[in-house]
């Protein structure tokens, strides 16, 4: 059973750069077991030590927020494409805001789009 | 009646008007709710009016202070108006490779521009922000992401003015950013409706928006709260693009690129309903008109001509 799985930018160094990769699994859990057996460290960077989904790491099945579709028991089909991606804020100069107000720094390609 | 005191009183209530030639069937059907329609076109002038009100009522401010907010976008412009037509004075904050349009519209606002460079990033505007707001810690910073009075706004008025005028409504699709409307119009809506629906759509940008160093530099909200939500969606910028012109060719609504996203959701519960036999009226926001974003040119060319014009862009 093949999935794709959509690999963010921060990510990449598990995936020796591959932006896409393939996996398998009944589920979004059994998918990242597998995953990390490929990548190894990969799985870690997406769950917390209480075995929950990280909360800045968003993972999309077919484009639809797996927290809504049971989480980590997220049913998995064959040609599912899986897309990982963070949390990032709406709105280039809103990102700004929070940045400054929570008192976090920024990348610079975090902001790389205010000439909009 | 349509008569107002002021541009503040004409404010909301705008039109929901129905899409017979993009709904699936007579049994389900598409609704846009035109925000454009609101004084500085766009649906950030009702937190911005809240958002300034609620402030005044809790004595945070006073006709002749400051509001200092970093921000170009939609809600920039809104406050620029609220300060304008309320006595504030408003100082935003951006770097200097903004467009020019958006710079035109803030001062013509009246709103004061502070430019961080453009060579030292995000980082430099953060900074400056940063450092502006320990220099006057007599200016207010209403931060849309954490304000309570951004999803009131639309608990109070968004959500009402869609039920009063579509009693029947089954799905409510919305862009999800600060979260404010999906919040307010959400809880107002199952609130008042026991099978509602409530969907996010959010705008996938290019990976260069997604360039952290750290996933823990990542950002929710303070506002969101994923209780009020029944699904959401990602969407790309190629569907967003293509739903945006199909609303235009087909329905004449000229509208920003989030609706395109937004647009893209809609269709796709809408279908799914056919498919599954159940009847459904879809409403769905029209967060602004596509004016401000002609000069990407993204809305002529080959799809992936305009995929490329919004590559590292914040459409939405």
């Amino acid at each position: 059973m093949a999935i794709e799985v959509r690999i963010p930018t921060i990510l990449r160094s598990y995936t020796g750069g591959e932006k896409a990769v393939q996996g398998a699994g009944d589920t979004l859990a059994d998918l990242l077991t597998d995953l990390d057996a490929k990548f190894s460290g990969l799985r870690g960077r997406l769950i917390t030590p209480e075995g929950g989904l990280h909360r800045f790491v968003n993972v999309y099945v077919n484009d639809e927020d797996v927290r809504f579709l049971g989480a980590l028991d997220a049913k998995l089909n064959d040609g599912d494409t899986v897309t990982i991606l963070p949390a990032v804020a709406g709105g280039a100069l809103g990102l700004l805001a929070a940045a400054a107000l929570l008192g976090r720094p920024l990348s610079d390609a975090g902001l790389a789009s205010q000439r909009f | 009646m349509a008569r107002y005191e002021n541009l503040l009183d004409a404010c909301g209530d705008t039109p929901l008007v129905g899409l017979p030639r993009l709904s699936p069937s007579p049994e389900v059907r598409l609704w846009a709710k035109l925000e454009d329609r609101n004084p500085t076109g766009s649906v950030k002038d009702r937190p911005a009016i809240w958002m300034i009100r609620q402030a005044e009522k809790a004595g945070r401010i006073k006709p002749g202070d400051t509001i200092l907010e970093p921000t170009s976008g939609n809600t920039g412009i809104a406050l620029a108006m609220v300060a304008k037509l309320r006595g504030y004075r408003l100082v935003c904050v951006m770097p200097e490779n903004v467009s020019a349009e958006r710079t035109q519209l803030l001062r013509m606002y009246g709103a004061e521009i502070i430019f961080s460079p453009a060579a030292g990033g995000s980082n430099a505007a953060v900074a400056q922000a940063r450092q502006i707001a320990a220099e006057h810690p007599d200016w207010v910073m209403l931060n849309q992401y954490a304000n309570e009075a951004n999803w009131r706004a639309h608990y109070e008025t968004t959500g009402p003015e869609l039920l009063r005028d579509l009693p029947t409504l089954t799905h409510f699709v919305a862009g999800l950013g600060t979260t404010g409307t999906l919040m307010g119009v959400g809880r107002y809506l199952r609130a008042k409706l026991d099978q509602v629906e409530i969907i996010a759509a959010e705008p996938r940008y290019g990976e260069l928006v997604y360039g952290l160093r750290n996933i823990d530099e990542g950002y929710v909200p303070e506002l969101y709260d994923a209780s009020v939500l029944t699904r959401r969606f990602s969407v790309g910028t190629r569907d967003a693009v293509l739903r945006t012109r199909q609303l235009v060719e087909v329905e004449g609504i000229f509208a920003g690129f989030s609706t395109g996203a937004i647009l893209h959701a809609a269709l796709a519960v809408a279908h799914e309903a056919m498919k599954a036999g159940r009847s459904a009226d879809v409403a769905f926001l029209v967060p602004d008109g596509g004016w401000k974003y002609l000069s990407t040119g993204a809305y002529g060319g080959t799809l992936a001509d305009a995929e490329n014009a919004l590559e590292g862009q914040l459409w939405a």
